[in-house]
């Protein structure tokens, strides 16, 4: 049985850096506490060099024009750890989660799968890497020798069973994190190697330093066994940056939504999920006037400066280019309205599209590009106006909805998950054409003439005609109790116009001016009036 | 002698390219390419399909003809038979006149329908471009049936030419309905819709030599339907007798360039009757 510790040297340093990457390539310092009584906690290898040193106080790090100054970020750290979970549960279905630098795999029967020890290191630092975290990992046969290794030994190391001890040898005393206490005690007695300590008696180490003397001789021997904590995995995903500067144009936000929609796509795909749902949820800068105590006016969920937007998507998918161009266009769609100060991008997960297409059945647009069409023609047309139209369960003349349009595969995934109130289709019989009816979207007001209560002459749009064939009235009624309740009489009527055109003439030319026609009128008894709903074409 | 003509065309176009002419810009200008079959989709109305042969995939259809002369019954026929092939359409609809009512009855597959309602020609032509661009749709139809003919007129041609080279080496069919044809030799198939008679189960009578309309009463008469003609103004499948024949599928030998057919409404399928 063999476990591995994956450790990230300088965290806080990491967690920043991979939130922006053109940092690592700088000096870095990052600070904590109250103004003015800021401090340096962190930094990295270019600050240090530079004379940086952690307990500086803000003022001192100023001094280095050349180094970055940033606050340590909790949200940062947060979404580092996450994604360092993500990278254990990419390899083992159970992992411990040690501290927030520091996890530990069991990788029992993971040798058929990856191959061997070392290719598991080396398959997890590659994870870690595309997640943007650069990490020790050690290979052991027990969990606190794996443990050791990976906060001792930089880079991958595989620690042979039976072999710990000599390996552990050569770190300090240090590494196996005693007490102050112990640690003065045992650099009195000039013991400063693990190799020193593991050559000296139990029984009288025992003796002079009690149980956590036993507990660091069997650590440094590479003999401590304990049970592996396992930690549930984790369904949510999200990524938070908070931002010095408020940022209020597109270009720039784009920018920072695909940094985290990066991160959020390695965590997806170490985990091999996709994205069901994008949610994007923006803290908004409040104007002068409104930034006084709203806090306290308003609950969290319900204040003014909160944006939040959902994508649903209708495939999984992991491809942060795509979801970045579908952010953009739902944003520009909805701006949010004021500068952004913290964007907080979550992924509700599933388990990607693992089916493959009919190779006889009909081809169907690629969902992940369709989704995008489809936001881009929402962008030319509004967003309620594309989409699969749906009839609905009433009696109203002309109603229906609009759904989200859905290709017959996710369509009958969709039926088979719902209630079945969907209506199917009726069966077509091929041996009649149905008249086909073409709507006027908002009905046409029209002039009628009746005589003994049936139309005789119509004029609308310009267009003046004789009624040659009449059939209604048709009498509808509903929805009485509901605010907009209709009473109509419907008319179905068969019209020769007029050939000279009038003001207003909705035909430019005579050519495409109806020599007659049959349309749909209906005198409206709460409007008072007639109108034209459409005609058949 | 075949290859004496391939090494004399070769020898051509490479002096061409030297020279910076037309085969700089196009790779071999002068190569013969094979014309691809036409395949067609049937339209669902019989006589239509006897006429035409059907709709030609990755050709640009034009429909036109003035209202009630039937276009809106022959694009929703050839919707409906394209979603029951379970194919995924698409209806740019440039002055929101579709009803899904009707287009149910008629067979149409809702859900396998994206409908785009657009408010004006700029809008249906960019959704449209943008339709054609993300391709796998069966079928994409463009209504401009009720757009005003000079509006449609001012569409450039460049506009259709983009249209039918985007559609083109693609399973699409990309119909067209307009009031009038307008994208000439872009269009593969072009069809003119003239409407002949209505159909009434029951003529309102008139009274006498009057000639005024006895007062209606229910059950009175009833729209049966309307037959409209279909004209063959252009197929470039028919002049190249490249008919595309299928199994169980007989036609004609003596087509001409004209057909009657005849639509009957559905009153189940038309809201509260």
């Amino acid at each position: 049985m063999a476990f591995a510790s994956i450790f990230v040297p300088n965290f806080p340093v990491q967690a920043v850096v991979r939130a922006e990457p053109a940092l690592g390539e700088r000096a870095l310092a990052l600070i904590e506490g109250n103004p003015p009584l800021c401090s340096v906690v962190a930094v990295n290898e270019k600050a240090a060099q530079m004379g940086i040193e952690i307990g500086m106080t803000k003022t001192d790090a100023e001094q280095f024009a050349s180094a970055e100054i940033r606050p340590r970020s909790s949200a940062q750290e947060k979404a580092a750890h996450a994604a360092l979970l993500d990278i254990g549960w990419s390899v083992s279905p159970q992992i411990e989660d040690t501290a927030q630098d520091t996890i530990v795999l069991d990788l029992a029967g993971l040798v058929s799968l990856f191959g061997a020890e070392k290719d598991i290191g080396t398959h997890l630092g590659e994870r870690s890497a595309a997640c943007g975290l650069h990490v020790n990992a050690a290979i052991a046969s027990n969990i606190e020798t794996a443990l050791i290794a990976a906060r001792g030994f930089a880079g991958i190391t595989v620690i042979p069973a039976g072999e710990e001890s000599q390996y552990l040898s050569r770190l300090p005393i240090s590494a196996l994190s005693p007490s102050d206490e112990t640690a003065e005690t045992m650099s009195r007695w000039g013991v400063a190697a693990c190799s020193d300590l593991a050559k000296l008696p139990i029984l009288d180490l025992s003796e002079r330093l009690g149980q956590e003397g036993v507990r660091l001789h069997a650590l440094a021997r590479g003999a401590s066994e304990r049970a592996l904590v396992i930690a549930e995995p984790a369904h949510s995903f999200e990524e938070e940056m908070e931002l010095d500067d408020a940022v209020e144009e597109l270009d720039p936000l784009s920018f920072l939504l695909g940094r985290l929609l990066d991160q959020l796509c390695a965590r997806l795909t170490a985990r091999s999920l996709g994205a069901a749902a994008i949610r994007v949820r923006f803290e908004l800068q409040p104007s002068f006037e409104d930034a006084v105590d709203i806090r306290e006016a308003f609950p969290a969920e319900k204040r003014p400066g909160l944006y939040e937007k959902e994508i649903q998507l209708p495939v999984p998918a992991r491809d942060s280019k795509m979801l970045l161009k579908l952010l953009r266009l739902r944003l520009q769609l909805n701006p949010p309205g004021a500068p952004i100060r913290k964007i907080t991008l979550a992924a509700d997960s599933a388990r990607p599209r693992a089916t493959q297409g009919g190779l006889f059945l009909p081809s169907f647009p690629d969902l992940e590009k369709l989704e995008l069409t489809i936001a881009r023609i929402a962008h030319v047309v509004g967003e309620g106006n594309v989409g699969s139209p749906s009839l609905t369960d009433t009696y109203r003349p002309g109603d229906f909805q609009m759904r989200r349009f859905l290709t017959p595969r996710e369509a009958v995934k969709t039926d088979r998950g719902s209630d079945g109130a969907g209506t199917p289709s009726k069966q077509r019989d091929n041996s009649t054409v149905t008249t086909s009816f073409r709507v006027f979207r908002p009905a046409v007001p029209a002039k009628l003439d009746l005589h003994a209560g049936c139309p005789t002459r119509v004029a609308f749009q310009g267009l003046r005609g004789e009624v040659i064939a009449a059939s209604g009235p048709w009498r509808t009624s509903g929805d009485w109790w509901r605010e907009d309740p209709w009473q109509q009489d419907e008319w179905d009527l068969e019209i020769h116009f007029q050939s000279a055109p009038e003001p207003g003439d909705r035909f430019s030319s005579t050519e495409s001016r109806p020599n007659s026609g049959i349309y749909r009128f209906y005198y409206d008894s709460l409007r008072r009036g007639w109108f034209v709903r459409g005609v058949y074409d | 002698m075949s290859s004496k003509t391939s090494a004399l065309r070769l020898q051509v176009e490479s002096s061409l390219a030297r020279r910076g002419g037309l085969a700089a810009r196009v790779a071999s200008p002068f190569q013969y390419r094979d014309r691809p079959i036409v395949e067609t989709a049937p339209t669902g109305i019989p006589p239509i399909d006897l006429l035409t042969g059907g709709l030609p995939r990755g050709s640009l259809t034009e429909i036109y003809g003035p209202p009630c002369s039937g276009r809106t019954s022959l694009l929703v026929s050839a919707l409906a038979s394209r979603t029951a092939a379970s194919e995924v359409c698409a209806l740019v609809d440039a002055r929101d006149a579709f009803d899904p009512q009707s287009a149910e009855a008629a067979g149409v597959r809702l859900q396998q329908l994206l409908w785009v309602r657009c408010r004006n020609v700029d809008q249906a032509l960019r959704s449209t471009d943008l339709l054609i661009q993300g391709g796998g749709f069966g079928m994409i139809a463009l209504d401009l049936g009720d757009t005003p003919a000079r509006v449609v007129r001012y569409v450039p041609l460049q506009v259709w030419f983009r249209f039918r080279r985007a559609v083109e080496r693609t399973p699409t069919i990309f119909l067209v309905v307009e009031q009038e044809s307008n994208a000439k030799t872009c269009a593969s198939l072009v069809l003119s819709l003239h409407a002949q008679e209505a159909r009434w189960a029951r003529t309102s009578e008139r009274a006498g030599n009057s000639g005024q309309l006895l007062p209606p009463h229910s059950p009175g008469c009833l729209l049966d339907g309307q037959r409209s003609l279909a004209e063959t103004i252009r197929s470039h499948a028919k002049r190249e007798g490249m008919w595309l024949h299928k199994p169980n599928t007989i036609f004609a030998d003596d087509r001409g360039d004209d057909a009657d057919f005849e639509t009957a409404v559905v009153w189940g399928g038309l809201g509260p009757r």
